[in-house]
Protein backbone atom coordinates (compact mmCIF):
# COMPACT_ATOMS: atom_id res chain seq x y z
CA UNK A 1 0.00 0.00 0.00
CA UNK A 2 2.00 3.18 -1.11
CA UNK A 3 1.35 6.41 0.86
CA UNK A 4 -0.76 9.41 0.21
CA UNK A 5 0.07 11.76 -2.58
CA UNK A 6 0.64 14.88 -1.02
CA UNK A 7 -1.32 17.42 -2.33
CA UNK A 8 0.80 19.85 -4.88
CA UNK A 9 1.33 23.11 -3.39
CA UNK A 10 1.09 26.24 -5.97
CA UNK A 11 4.15 28.25 -6.51
CA UNK A 12 5.56 30.88 -3.78
CA UNK A 13 7.80 32.43 -5.21
CA UNK A 14 5.94 36.13 -6.03
CA UNK A 15 3.96 35.99 -2.87
CA UNK A 16 6.68 37.64 -0.94
CA UNK A 17 6.43 40.61 -3.17
CA UNK A 18 2.78 41.25 -3.11
CA UNK A 19 2.73 41.25 0.74
CA UNK A 20 5.82 43.56 0.42
CA UNK A 21 3.48 45.92 -1.45
CA UNK A 22 0.15 44.92 0.15
CA UNK A 23 2.58 46.55 3.54
CA UNK A 24 3.31 49.43 1.14
CA UNK A 25 -0.40 50.28 0.71
CA UNK A 26 -1.30 48.38 -2.43
CA UNK A 27 -4.49 47.18 -1.88
CA UNK A 28 -4.36 44.91 -5.43
CA UNK A 29 -1.59 43.38 -4.45
CA UNK A 30 -3.28 42.34 -1.25
CA UNK A 31 -6.46 41.46 -3.32
CA UNK A 32 -4.52 38.84 -5.71
CA UNK A 33 -3.56 37.47 -2.29
CA UNK A 34 -7.14 37.55 -1.61
CA UNK A 35 -7.69 35.38 -5.06
CA UNK A 36 -5.24 33.26 -4.21
CA UNK A 37 -6.59 31.91 -0.10
CA UNK A 38 -10.03 32.71 -0.55
CA UNK A 39 -11.25 29.55 -1.44
CA UNK A 40 -8.86 27.64 1.47
CA UNK A 41 -10.01 30.06 3.63
CA UNK A 42 -13.61 29.33 3.29
CA UNK A 43 -13.43 25.71 3.15
CA UNK A 44 -11.68 25.97 6.66
CA UNK A 45 -14.05 28.38 8.49
CA UNK A 46 -17.07 26.26 7.34
CA UNK A 47 -15.74 22.96 8.21
CA UNK A 48 -14.50 24.61 11.89
CA UNK A 49 -18.31 26.56 12.08
CA UNK A 50 -19.69 24.19 10.68
CA UNK A 51 -22.28 27.48 9.17
CA UNK A 52 -22.32 29.14 6.49
CA UNK A 53 -23.03 32.60 7.33
CA UNK A 54 -20.12 32.07 9.89
CA UNK A 55 -17.68 31.02 7.44
CA UNK A 56 -18.88 34.37 4.87
CA UNK A 57 -18.00 35.95 7.92
CA UNK A 58 -14.52 34.40 8.92
CA UNK A 59 -13.52 34.97 4.94
CA UNK A 60 -13.99 38.46 6.12
CA UNK A 61 -12.74 39.06 8.97
CA UNK A 62 -9.74 37.29 8.48
CA UNK A 63 -8.51 38.48 5.45
CA UNK A 64 -8.91 42.14 6.54
CA UNK A 65 -7.49 41.57 10.29
CA UNK A 66 -4.59 40.01 7.90
CA UNK A 67 -4.54 43.22 6.00
CA UNK A 68 -4.69 45.96 8.89
CA UNK A 69 -1.84 44.02 10.20
CA UNK A 70 0.45 42.94 7.89
CA UNK A 71 3.31 44.98 9.71
CA UNK A 72 3.50 42.55 12.09
CA UNK A 73 4.22 39.52 9.28
CA UNK A 74 7.77 39.00 9.47
CA UNK A 75 8.11 36.49 6.74
CA UNK A 76 8.79 33.52 8.65
CA UNK A 77 6.58 31.30 7.83
CA UNK A 78 4.61 31.24 4.78
CA UNK A 79 2.07 33.73 4.65
CA UNK A 80 -0.82 31.06 4.10
CA UNK A 81 0.02 29.46 6.91
CA UNK A 82 0.10 33.07 8.75
CA UNK A 83 -3.15 33.47 7.26
CA UNK A 84 -4.45 30.22 8.67
CA UNK A 85 -3.81 30.47 11.71
CA UNK A 86 -5.72 34.46 12.21
CA UNK A 87 -9.15 32.02 10.03
CA UNK A 88 -8.88 29.16 12.78
CA UNK A 89 -8.77 31.57 16.06
CA UNK A 90 -11.46 33.70 14.49
CA UNK A 91 -13.70 30.82 13.48
CA UNK A 92 -13.13 29.01 17.06
CA UNK A 93 -14.43 32.72 18.40
CA UNK A 94 -17.66 32.16 16.40
CA UNK A 95 -17.98 28.44 17.50
CA UNK A 96 -17.69 29.82 21.09
CA UNK A 97 -20.16 32.70 20.35
CA UNK A 98 -22.52 29.90 18.80
CA UNK A 99 -22.20 27.08 21.19
CA UNK A 100 -21.33 29.42 24.81
CA UNK A 101 -22.04 26.17 26.59
CA UNK A 102 -19.45 23.84 25.11
CA UNK A 103 -15.67 25.11 25.56
CA UNK A 104 -13.79 24.93 22.35
CA UNK A 105 -10.49 24.78 22.64
CA UNK A 106 -7.94 23.24 20.19
CA UNK A 107 -5.18 22.38 23.00
CA UNK A 108 -8.30 20.88 25.30
CA UNK A 109 -7.15 17.42 27.08
CA UNK A 110 -8.35 14.83 24.99
CA UNK A 111 -9.71 11.64 26.88
CA UNK A 112 -8.20 8.39 26.27
CA UNK A 113 -7.28 6.36 23.14
CA UNK A 114 -10.39 3.81 23.39
CA UNK A 115 -12.53 5.86 20.99
CA UNK A 116 -9.70 5.81 18.23
CA UNK A 117 -9.54 1.71 18.23
CA UNK A 118 -10.88 0.15 15.06
CA UNK A 119 -14.54 -1.73 16.77
CA UNK A 120 -15.50 -2.46 13.14
CA UNK A 121 -12.90 -3.91 10.67
CA UNK A 122 -15.12 -4.07 7.26
CA UNK A 123 -13.67 -3.89 3.21
CA UNK A 124 -15.20 -1.39 1.63
CA UNK A 125 -16.07 -1.54 -1.92
CA UNK A 126 -13.40 -0.42 -4.35
CA UNK A 127 -14.56 2.85 -5.03
CA UNK A 128 -16.98 3.42 -2.33
CA UNK A 129 -17.96 6.98 -3.21
CA UNK A 130 -19.22 6.13 -6.82
CA UNK A 131 -22.72 4.50 -4.49
CA UNK A 132 -23.51 7.85 -4.14
CA UNK A 133 -24.37 10.84 -6.13
CA UNK A 134 -22.25 13.56 -5.36
CA UNK A 135 -25.01 15.41 -3.44
CA UNK A 136 -25.89 12.39 -1.33
CA UNK A 137 -21.98 12.07 -1.08
CA UNK A 138 -21.56 15.44 0.37
CA UNK A 139 -24.11 14.98 2.77
CA UNK A 140 -22.66 12.07 4.13
CA UNK A 141 -19.25 13.43 4.16
CA UNK A 142 -20.85 16.78 5.87
CA UNK A 143 -22.74 15.10 8.70
CA UNK A 144 -19.81 12.05 9.15
CA UNK A 145 -17.16 14.88 9.78
CA UNK A 146 -19.98 17.42 11.52
CA UNK A 147 -19.75 14.74 14.26
CA UNK A 148 -16.04 14.60 15.36
CA UNK A 149 -14.61 17.62 18.10
CA UNK A 150 -13.62 20.78 16.61
CA UNK A 151 -10.05 19.95 17.73
CA UNK A 152 -10.44 16.95 15.58
CA UNK A 153 -11.42 17.77 12.49
CA UNK A 154 -9.23 21.05 12.30
CA UNK A 155 -6.06 19.31 12.40
CA UNK A 156 -7.76 17.02 9.99
CA UNK A 157 -8.56 19.36 7.75
CA UNK A 158 -5.79 21.47 7.84
CA UNK A 159 -3.09 18.41 7.04
CA UNK A 160 -5.34 16.34 4.82
CA UNK A 161 -7.73 18.72 2.83
CA UNK A 162 -5.51 21.72 2.91
CA UNK A 163 -2.52 19.90 2.06
CA UNK A 164 -0.47 21.66 5.30
CA UNK A 165 2.71 19.71 6.72
CA UNK A 166 2.61 18.42 10.65
CA UNK A 167 4.78 21.41 11.17
CA UNK A 168 2.75 23.96 9.28
CA UNK A 169 -0.39 22.98 11.13
CA UNK A 170 1.33 23.12 14.22
CA UNK A 171 2.43 26.32 13.78
CA UNK A 172 -1.22 27.45 13.01
CA UNK A 173 -2.62 26.52 15.53
CA UNK A 174 -0.04 26.89 17.85
CA UNK A 175 -0.03 22.72 19.24
CA UNK A 176 2.84 20.63 19.67
CA UNK A 177 3.97 18.12 16.70
CA UNK A 178 3.21 15.06 18.96
CA UNK A 179 -0.03 16.93 19.57
CA UNK A 180 -0.79 17.34 15.84
CA UNK A 181 0.00 13.92 15.23
CA UNK A 182 -2.10 12.02 18.11
CA UNK A 183 -4.87 14.60 16.74
CA UNK A 184 -4.78 13.69 13.33
CA UNK A 185 -4.39 9.78 14.12
CA UNK A 186 -7.32 10.13 15.96
CA UNK A 187 -9.67 12.22 14.11
CA UNK A 188 -8.50 9.79 10.58
CA UNK A 189 -9.82 6.94 12.49
CA UNK A 190 -13.18 8.54 13.87
CA UNK A 191 -13.82 9.17 10.59
CA UNK A 192 -13.06 6.41 8.86
CA UNK A 193 -15.13 4.38 11.59
CA UNK A 194 -18.34 6.76 11.19
CA UNK A 195 -17.87 5.99 7.44
CA UNK A 196 -17.75 2.33 7.59
CA UNK A 197 -21.92 2.09 7.58
CA UNK A 198 -22.09 4.39 4.23
CA UNK A 199 -18.91 2.28 2.17
CA UNK A 200 -18.29 -1.61 3.65
CA UNK A 201 -18.90 -4.39 1.44
CA UNK A 202 -22.30 -5.58 1.18
CA UNK A 203 -22.53 -9.25 1.26
CA UNK A 204 -23.96 -11.24 -1.72
CA UNK A 205 -26.99 -13.02 -0.84
CA UNK A 206 -25.58 -15.87 -2.92
CA UNK A 207 -22.68 -15.57 -2.77
CA UNK A 208 -20.04 -16.42 0.13
CA UNK A 209 -20.55 -14.79 3.94
CA UNK A 210 -17.03 -13.84 3.78
CA UNK A 211 -16.28 -9.76 1.98
CA UNK A 212 -13.24 -10.97 -0.64
CA UNK A 213 -9.97 -10.18 1.16
CA UNK A 214 -7.54 -10.77 -1.93
CA UNK A 215 -8.59 -7.71 -4.21
CA UNK A 216 -6.41 -5.27 -1.99
CA UNK A 217 -4.13 -7.53 -0.75
CA UNK A 218 -0.78 -7.21 -2.23
CA UNK B 1 4.52 -6.34 15.52
CA UNK B 2 1.26 -6.21 17.28
CA UNK B 3 -1.49 -4.17 15.64
CA UNK B 4 -1.44 -1.70 18.52
CA UNK B 5 1.68 -0.81 17.65
CA UNK B 6 1.06 -0.29 13.51
CA UNK B 7 -1.67 1.49 15.00
CA UNK B 8 0.32 3.78 16.32
CA UNK B 9 2.61 4.35 13.17
CA UNK B 10 -0.33 4.40 10.85
CA UNK B 11 -0.07 8.37 10.37
CA UNK B 12 3.31 8.61 9.99
CA UNK B 13 2.84 5.41 7.34
CA UNK B 14 0.30 6.61 5.27
CA UNK B 15 2.20 9.80 4.89
CA UNK B 16 4.81 8.09 3.78
CA UNK B 17 6.95 9.65 6.40
CA UNK B 18 9.56 7.07 8.24
CA UNK B 19 12.82 5.29 7.96
CA UNK B 20 13.07 2.19 5.51
CA UNK B 21 12.95 0.01 8.26
CA UNK B 22 10.54 0.83 10.28
CA UNK B 23 8.78 0.83 7.03
CA UNK B 24 9.57 -2.77 6.12
CA UNK B 25 8.35 -3.63 10.02
CA UNK B 26 4.90 -2.53 8.52
CA UNK B 27 4.68 -4.01 5.58
CA UNK B 28 5.59 -7.61 6.83
CA UNK B 29 2.95 -7.07 9.33
CA UNK B 30 0.07 -5.84 7.13
CA UNK B 31 1.28 -8.54 5.23
CA UNK B 32 -0.40 -11.35 7.13
CA UNK B 33 -2.72 -9.47 9.28
CA UNK B 34 -5.97 -8.33 7.60
CA UNK B 35 -7.55 -6.67 9.79
CA UNK B 36 -4.79 -3.98 10.23
CA UNK B 37 -4.40 -4.23 5.95
CA UNK B 38 -8.50 -3.08 5.86
CA UNK B 39 -8.28 -0.44 8.55
CA UNK B 40 -4.93 1.11 6.66
CA UNK B 41 -6.56 0.73 2.97
CA UNK B 42 -10.28 2.47 4.33
CA UNK B 43 -8.38 5.14 6.43
CA UNK B 44 -6.59 5.87 3.24
CA UNK B 45 -9.29 6.03 1.20
CA UNK B 46 -11.00 8.30 3.89
CA UNK B 47 -8.57 11.18 3.86
CA UNK B 48 -8.59 10.61 -0.31
CA UNK B 49 -12.36 11.05 -0.54
CA UNK B 50 -12.43 14.08 1.85
CA UNK B 51 -9.16 15.22 0.12
CA UNK B 52 -11.35 14.92 -3.39
CA UNK B 53 -15.08 15.91 -2.69
CA UNK B 54 -15.24 19.24 -3.08
CA UNK B 55 -16.90 19.67 0.01
CA UNK B 56 -17.39 23.58 0.83
CA UNK B 57 -17.08 24.70 -2.55
CA UNK B 58 -17.26 28.72 -2.30
CA UNK B 59 -19.48 29.47 -5.40
CA UNK B 60 -18.20 31.90 -7.70
CA UNK B 61 -20.80 34.75 -6.82
CA UNK B 62 -20.30 34.46 -3.33
CA UNK B 63 -16.43 34.51 -3.89
CA UNK B 64 -16.62 37.73 -6.01
CA UNK B 65 -19.12 39.36 -3.38
CA UNK B 66 -17.04 39.07 -0.53
CA UNK B 67 -13.67 39.70 -2.02
CA UNK B 68 -15.38 43.22 -3.20
CA UNK B 69 -16.25 43.72 0.50
CA UNK B 70 -12.43 43.32 1.84
CA UNK B 71 -11.28 44.99 -0.53
CA UNK B 72 -13.49 48.14 -0.11
CA UNK B 73 -12.88 47.67 3.97
CA UNK B 74 -9.04 47.45 3.30
CA UNK B 75 -9.14 50.62 1.01
CA UNK B 76 -11.28 52.46 3.42
CA UNK B 77 -8.96 51.31 6.09
CA UNK B 78 -5.68 52.60 3.99
CA UNK B 79 -7.48 56.18 3.51
CA UNK B 80 -8.50 57.06 7.26
CA UNK B 81 -5.49 55.24 8.64
CA UNK B 82 -2.13 55.77 6.78
CA UNK B 83 -2.45 59.23 5.55
CA UNK B 84 0.94 60.00 4.07
CA UNK B 85 2.25 56.70 4.54
CA UNK B 86 3.92 55.15 0.99
CA UNK B 87 1.66 54.04 -1.44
Amino acid sequence: MGAIQPKVSEPVSDELALVEAAKAGDVSAFEELVRRYDRNVFRIAQHITQNREDAEDVVQDAFFKAYSNLKQFQGQSKFYTWLVRIAVNEALMKLRRRRPERTVSLDEEVKTEDDSVPREVADWTPNPEQQYSQAELRDILDRTIHGLPATFRTVFVLRDVEGLSTEETAEALDLSIPAVKSRLLRARLQLRERLNKFFQRRERVNGSQKPSSGDGNQ
Amino acid sequence: MKCADFLHELTDYLDGVMDAGTKAELEEHLAWCHNCYVVADTTKKTIEIYRDSKLYELPENLRTRLRTAIVAKCQSRKKSGSEGAPS
